[in-house]
């Protein structure tokens, strides 16, 4: 029975499709959000939440980032609005997540993750691929045509924004895996603007950097910002205060606390947030 | 409590003659090991080298009559194994394109499924697999081709019969191969947008290329020398076939043709030895791409 209830629950009504969602206990107000997360749970199967309850509006053209300690949700959170948790079998959520009007749990993942594009920890581009191919990865593996000279200008312009055009340019069709760390996390960066998703996500992406290759990174998101939507994990304090202009602080799988970044490590509403901020726990 | 920790000079130089003995012994062992390949090309080349000649790689075997006048004459035996290198080609390259696809998509749903219990059930029965006698191949060969299919002999029964045979080692080195790549590649396909299939086609298995190449080469390194299948199967054939629906030689069948008979027992040298150089250069070649073809991640 309860499971029945469950799915009707999850299943939004036509009515609910059509106009603007509005999120149930909302932390912070955001002004016309991209992208919603309305009363978000996730489990990676059994009935024990990695995230319950998560509930934020995503800020256009802002950097969000998610900070907490190992273990309290902020990757799952990250992976549930592309949907990259669901690689993992026997996930199941409740709740929903809205880009624009659209559920996300409705649309196909392939389509999502073409508009909601995502960096990972490591550097991770395609080790047989050429840096040129890389970039354009995104169009080849989808088997979108098009014309050597729309290639070039997409390389060259997605290159540019992560600032490592003048870096590579002489050697674009030589393998991504020869640059070096920080360059390859810059080459992802680029192969996931090439598709001017939406928004980015972005997990850790300097935890496995230097501080040089770190702060070009940081440097680059800012910039990136006027673009795109980004949203940050990141367990470095002073990284989300640098560069993020909303924060979340999730602990044990609940967003304790979401505000303007300034205002959360000024003055943070929730005790949990103020001992995490200095240093007690995490 | 009065436990001595010293150590007799006496002693310790026994200790140290055993542990020079033990070493020593494992250099000479590692040694003899490597000996019997030597000794084997030695002995082939030493007899066969005289059959090596232009008409041995291009003309059909010699029949009886021809090779005891050419022996009487103190001459070299006249014609060569070309039937047996033609049926070869055919056989296992027709094994390979039956083998290669099936293996390797096999491989790569056992790594994809590393837990799931139908995958262990394949995993398990390839293993088995792998130690089915190669006669038993032959008789499966038989009875599932030469009988109902081609209605006699044929190269295709030959080949069906080695493809089950190499089958386990492409299907467990893609596996490997393929277990190897980290995770991350394929979230950077998927969160590209890119669909499953493309995600395996042109990401994860071109990654693994130089691992799953080596696999193939290996098995069919492993075949290329099977006789016993091909007794039942192929049969042999005194001409250069290359219907597959009709019998065919190979060149390990050869060799045993040449055994049997005592006028052309002089070939069985130069035929092992081509067979052997061959099946040497496809595991060499097999390192060679291992290596040079690796991909860094």
């Amino acid at each position: 029975m309860e499971s029945t209830i469950l799915k009707q629950e999850q299943m939004p009504t036509e009515q609910k499709y059509k106009e603007n969602v509005v999120i149930k206990n909302p932390i912070e107000k955001i002004e016309s959000p991209v992208l919603k997360i309305d009363d978000l749970s996730v489990s990676y199967g059994g009935d024990k939440y990695a995230i319950q309850n998560v509930s934020a509006g995503i800020a256009k053209n802002k950097i969000t980032a998610i900070m907490g300690p190992s273990g309290c949700g902020k990757s799952t959170l990250l992976r549930a609005i592309n949907r990259m948790h669901e690689l993992y079998p026997n996930t199941h959520n409740k709740g929903g997540v809205y880009l624009g009007d659209e559920n996300i749990y409705e649309l196909n993942p392939i389509q999502l993750r073409r508009k909601i594009g995502m960096v990972f920890q490591r550097p991770n581009p395609f080790p047989t691929m050429s840096i040129y191919d890389n970039v354009i990865a995104g169009f080849n593996l989808n088997g979108i045509k098009l014309k050597r000279s729309e290639k070039d200008e997409i390389v060259e312009k997605s290159l540019r924004e992560v600032a490592l055009w003048d870096e590579v340019k002489d050697a674009l069709h030589n393998r991504g895996t020869f640059l070096s760390g920080g360059q390859q996390q810059r080459l992802c960066i680029a192969r996931a603007l090439a598709y001017t998703p939406d928004i980015i996500l972005l997990d850790e992406p300097t935890s496995a950097l230097d501080p040089i290759a770190t702060s070009k990174i940081e440097d680059l998101l800012v910039k990136l910002k006027k673009d795109f939507t980004i949203v940050l994990v990141t367990h470095n304090m002073s990284q989300a205060a640098r560069i993020s202009d909303y924060s979340m602080f999730m602990y044990l799988g609940e967003l304790v606390e979401y505000g303007k970044t300034k205002q959360m490590f000024t003055t943070p509403k929730d005790k949990r947030t103020e001992e995490y901020l200095t240093g007690k726990f995490g | 409590m009065n436990i001595s920790t010293e150590i007799s000079d006496r002693k310790m130089k026994q200790r140290l003659l055993k542990d020079k003995i033990f070493t020593n012994a494992m250099i000479f062992l590692a040694f003899l090991s490597g000996v019997p390949l030597f000794l084997i090309l030695y002995q082939l080349a030493i007899k066969g080298y005289r059959q090596l000649n232009i008409s041995f790689f291009f003309e059909e075997a010699p029949d009886t009559m021809e090779a005891m006048i050419a022996v009487a004459n103190n001459e070299v035996i006249p014609g060569g194994i070309a039937n047996g290198i033609v049926g070869t080609l055919i056989i296992v390259g027709l094994a390979s394109l039956i083998a290669i696809p099936i293996g390797i998509i096999c491989g790569t749903y056992l790594a994809e499924n590393a837990e799931g219990k139908f995958a262990g059930l394949v995993r398990f029965i390839v293993d088995m697999l792998q130690g089915v006698p190669s006669i038993v191949l032959g008789v499966i060969g038989y009875i599932w081709i030469v009988k109902p299919v081609t209605n006699g002999f044929s190269a295709l029964a030959g080949s069906v019969a080695l493809s089950i045979m190499m089958l386990p080692s492409i299907v467990r080195s893609t596996e490997e191969t393929l277990k190897m790549i980290p995770g991350t590649l394929k979230e950077a396909a998927l969160s590209l947008g890119v669909p499953y299939h493309k995600v395996i086609l042109k990401v994860i298995l071109p990654t693994g290329i130089s691992g799953i190449l080596t696999g193939v080469i290996l098995g069919i390194s492993r075949i290329a020398g099977e006789t016993a299948p091909l007794m039942l199967t192929a049969l042999g054939s005194t001409v250069i076939n290359t219907n597959i629906t009709e019998p065919s030689s190979a060149v390990p069948l050869l060799v045993w043709e040449f055994y049997n008979d005592p006028n052309l027992v002089n070939m069985i040298w130069s035929a092992s030895l081509f067979l052997l150089l061959l099946i040497l250069g496809l595991n060499l070649s097999a390192k060679a791409i291992a290596r040079k073809w690796k991909v860094q991640y």
